[in-house]
């Protein structure tokens, strides 16, 4: 693809305002930012909220697997809880 | 005419429908397979936690890039890592740590004389963000941030059900 091309220099084809809307773009996925006036965050600062974001829905992830699995422990074989998991597939 | 909005709204619940069925799945197949090895060892029921909380955590994010497809390179970059994962796993794990030493070199941008951006730890975050640009970076982080929360979504109303 195209993207390979410009991979070593500083990428002199985007121009600025392609950057800016794409920060704009990331800046209204972030939880916390959302609520703060939107014309005064820097672009700094957004990769930094988007960095501890991501950081945090990893930990989220890992603590929800553990507790998933501590769940799927007690379920038996033939529990309602197995039915309802096996109504949502379906 | 369907405004921009409700097709993305589509297009997140067509996600988050793939994404649960396939996790689910994957939930039952660990259950079982967890089952077979016998879950009344007393001694084993530690390791055996860890080992099905990580079998847990690569299904969801194996289900999620495989109900986002090919069309993204943070997916395809998630499904590539998982496959080899899971083709070294059979081997041996001190091979494992050296093959991905040298992936690791041999995709190393060159040395810039600055302090590391943020962009670079967003690159490190993002899976397959040390070989995009600046531009492509951004909006796959954008993609990477919704389909995280929703399978972080998804895995919260999974495990709510289940404890009623």
């Amino acid at each position: 693809m195209s993207s390979r091309r410009s991979r070593q220099s500083s990428a002199p084809g985007i121009t600025d305002d392609q950057i800016i809307d794409l920060v704009s773009k990331l800046r209204h996925l972030l939880p916390e930012i959302r609520q703060r006036r939107s014309d005064k965050v820097s672009a700094s600062k957004v990769l930094q909220e988007t960095c501890n974001y991501i950081t945090n829905l990893h930990k989220e992830v890992d603590d929800l697997s553990e507790r998933l699995s501590q769940l799927l422990e007690t379920i038996d074989c033939d529990s309602p809880e197995a039915a309802i998991i096996r109504s949502l597939i379906m | 005419m369907a405004s921009k909005h409700t097709i993305a709204t589509r297009h997140a619940q067509g996600i988050r429908a793939r994404f649960a069925s396939r996790f689910l799945r994957s939930l039952l197949r660990v259950r079982r397979s967890s089952n077979r090895f016998g879950g009344s060892q007393s001694n084993d029921e530690g390791i055996g936690k860890r080992i099905r909380t990580d079998r847990i955590k690569i299904a969801a994010y194996a289900a999620m890039a495989r109900a986002v497809g090919p069309r993204r390179t943070w997916s395809r970059a998630l499904l590539f890592k998982l496959r080899n994962r899971a083709r070294i796993h059979g081997v041996s794990r001190k091979r494992c740590l050296v093959s991905e030493k040298k992936r690791v070199t041999r995709n190393k941008v060159v040395a810039i004389s600055r302090e590391p951006s943020r962009a670079d730890t967003l690159r490190k975050l993002v899976p397959g963000g040390d070989s995009m640009d600046t531009c492509v970076l951004l909006e796959e982080t954008a993609h990477y941030i919704k389909c995280l929360a929703t399978q972080v979504t998804v895995m919260q109303s999974i495990a709510d059900r289940l404890l009623l």
